[in-house]
């Protein structure tokens, strides 16, 4: 059986045929771009995993790349650190090899995947998106990846399935704060209702700047939602539910009146201790103004639509 | 060597060295600071970096100032009101360059950003609440205002201690996760202020049994 929203599958296919005619506007900017030194460009020839992708519609190809070393080095992953720099560095003891991923509940073909095998049947793509954080700051990320829509249909949702619940790792031995049973009942897990999960702007990223996924900031596979609030962007995924009601999630149970399940980016609709109106970019100097938040982090052409009937500010 | 080091140690016990000293180790964290960025060692996000560790030196400036009164108290160690009054001023100065930081450095003084941001963050009610305080108290520092407030000078001053609180709240609250910190310096006020809740109880109780006060 098949979802039962009609874009879904088109959708796949127009994305496709778009990254197919993209091709040589994309190999012109880029030699324009190595004629001008793009330094990421010139690192991507020459060690990188993917050097050359293709790069869809839904790619921002005018937005600048936040520097990589800062998004490398600024994550929050609190089942290691509740500091962005010991996340990074304690990270790296994370087993990502191999690595499965189980997908079940209500769907056709459940079972466990290995990312190799998966990957396999997937044309990875690249989507340079707006990437913000629920505590105001943001960034520019390249992203290495495909569309979530293709792996749920890999395992054939049925229409009761109107939720997606994300689980990811729970490695004790290498997560302090997992220990520690800290801030959060582990393991972290988030949800997106089904419209949201096959949105063709919703992808599974292995990668950025061309090359795998560090650890830090997800690896070996993540969910990136642009629209919504980092938070939602969950981390090193190892199963995929399609559930017929909406999961709890990680944050919203922690603190319901501070982070709801859709947290949709709203410029208007403050956290209750600190304004959500502007976001620090990072790498923009000293002096320089903060941004000013979008609606939707400036996906309201293509999102807008999903949340029509529906009072943003109670559904925050 | 050893020469030196006596002449060191005179230097540091004549009193007027001492403060001197003193006064210049305070601008160690602000020296610090501007290493760090001349340098680029503050990380991914240097703006809000430097925004905090100013601060967190605003704070710690301020629990040191709270600290003075008890350690006098339980010491019997004099003379050292001048030193309270230089830790409140580099209170004063560190929560200054905290507040130029978020108006210039961060906001560019772009006044619609920073009106939203104010109006919508409760967190930053609580750092002006604190930054008023510490504004009042330290223009009214010198000796000839002291004269010039009479009684009212104290009544004025002991708003240190909502300060203290209020700059504790602002702190806490801006925070997602981690709240060690917050919690840590949450402690070292509570001890401060406990102990001249407990100096005040004392003090009546032993006043209305008729006995002689035995603390200031």
């Amino acid at each position: 059986m098949i979802i039962k929203t009609t874009k879904a599958i088109p959708g796949h296919e127009i994305t496709d045929e778009k990254v197919f005619k993209e091709r040589r506007t994309l190999i012109k900017s880029m030699m324009a771009a190595t004629l001008v030194g793009n330094s990421q460009t010139l690192l991507a020839q020459s060690s990188a995993k993917w050097p050359t992708l293709a790069q869809s519609d839904l790619s921002a190809k005018t937005l600048t790349p936040t520097p990589e070393k800062l998004v490398k080095e600024y994550t929050n992953y609190y089942e290691f650190s509740f500091n962005k720099e010991d996340s990074t560095k304690l990270a790296q003891s994370l087993a990502i090899d191999p690595w499965s991923i189980e997908i079940s509940g209500e769907v056709e073909n459940a079972g466990k995947f290995y990312l190799e095998d998966i990957l396999r049947k997937q044309t990875l793509e690249e989507r340079i998106y707006r990437f913000r954080c629920v505590e105001a700051w943001s960034m520019v990320v390249p992203w290495v990846g495909f569309p979530l829509v293709n792996l749920l249909n890999m395992a054939k949702p049925l229409s009761s399935a109107n939720f997606v619940k994300f689980t990811t790792a729970q490695q004790p031995d290498v997560m302090p704060n997992l220990r520690n049973e800290s801030i959060l009942q582990w393991p972290y897990t988030e949800g997106l209702r089904i419209d949201e999960a096959v949105h063709p702007l919703t992808i599974l990223a292995v990668g950025m700047y061309g090359d795998a996924l560090p650890k830090q900031n997800g690896a070996p596979l993540r969910l990136i939602v642009p629209w919504k609030y980092g938070f939602k962007s969950a981390k090193a995924i190892v199963k995929i539910e399609l559930l017929k009601k909406a999961p709890l999630t990680s944050w919203n149970k922690s603190a319901p009146d501070e982070y709801g399940f859709y947290a949709n980016v709203n410029p208007s609709i403050p956290h209750p201790r600190w304004s959500q109106n502007s976001e620090r970019l990072l790498g923009s100097g000293f002096f320089t103004s903060r941004r000013q938040t979008e609606l939707f982090n400036g996906y309201g052409a293509q999102v807008a639509g999903l949340y029509s009937d529906m009072d943003l500010r109670h559904f925050f | 060597m050893m020469e030196k080091f006596t002449t060191f140690l005179t230097m540091i016990q004549s009193k007027n060295h001492r403060w001197s000293l003193i006064f210049t180790l305070c601008l160690l964290p602000l020296l610090g600071l501007l290493l760090d960025i001349i340098f680029n060692n503050l990380g991914s996000n240097p703006i809000q970096a430097l925004h905090i560790r100013l601060g967190d030196w605003s704070l710690r400036f301020l629990g040191i100032t709270l600290a003075i009164t008890p350690i006098q108290t339980i010491t019997h160690w004099r003379g050292m009101s001048d030193y309270r009054k230089l830790f409140g001023l580099y209170s004063f100065f560190y929560a200054t360059l905290h507040l130029l930081t978020y108006i210039a450095v961060d906001n560019n003084f772009m006044w619609g950003l920073i009106w939203t941001d104010i109006l919508e963050s409760p967190y930053i009610w609580f750092g002006i609440v604190t930054y008023v305080i510490v504004f009042l108290l330290g223009i009214t520092t010198s000796n000839w205002s002291k004269k010039l407030l009479g009684r009212n000078w104290k009544k004025l001053h002991r708003f240190i201690y909502i300060a203290g609180i209020a700059g504790v709240i602002h702190y806490f609250w801006q925070l997602k996760g981690n709240l060690a910190e917050p919690l840590l310096y949450a402690l070292i006020l509570f001890f401060l202020l406990g102990f001249r809740a407990l100096v005040e109880f004392t003090r009546r109780r032993l006043s209305k049994m008729m006995i002689p006060r035995r603390f200031e």
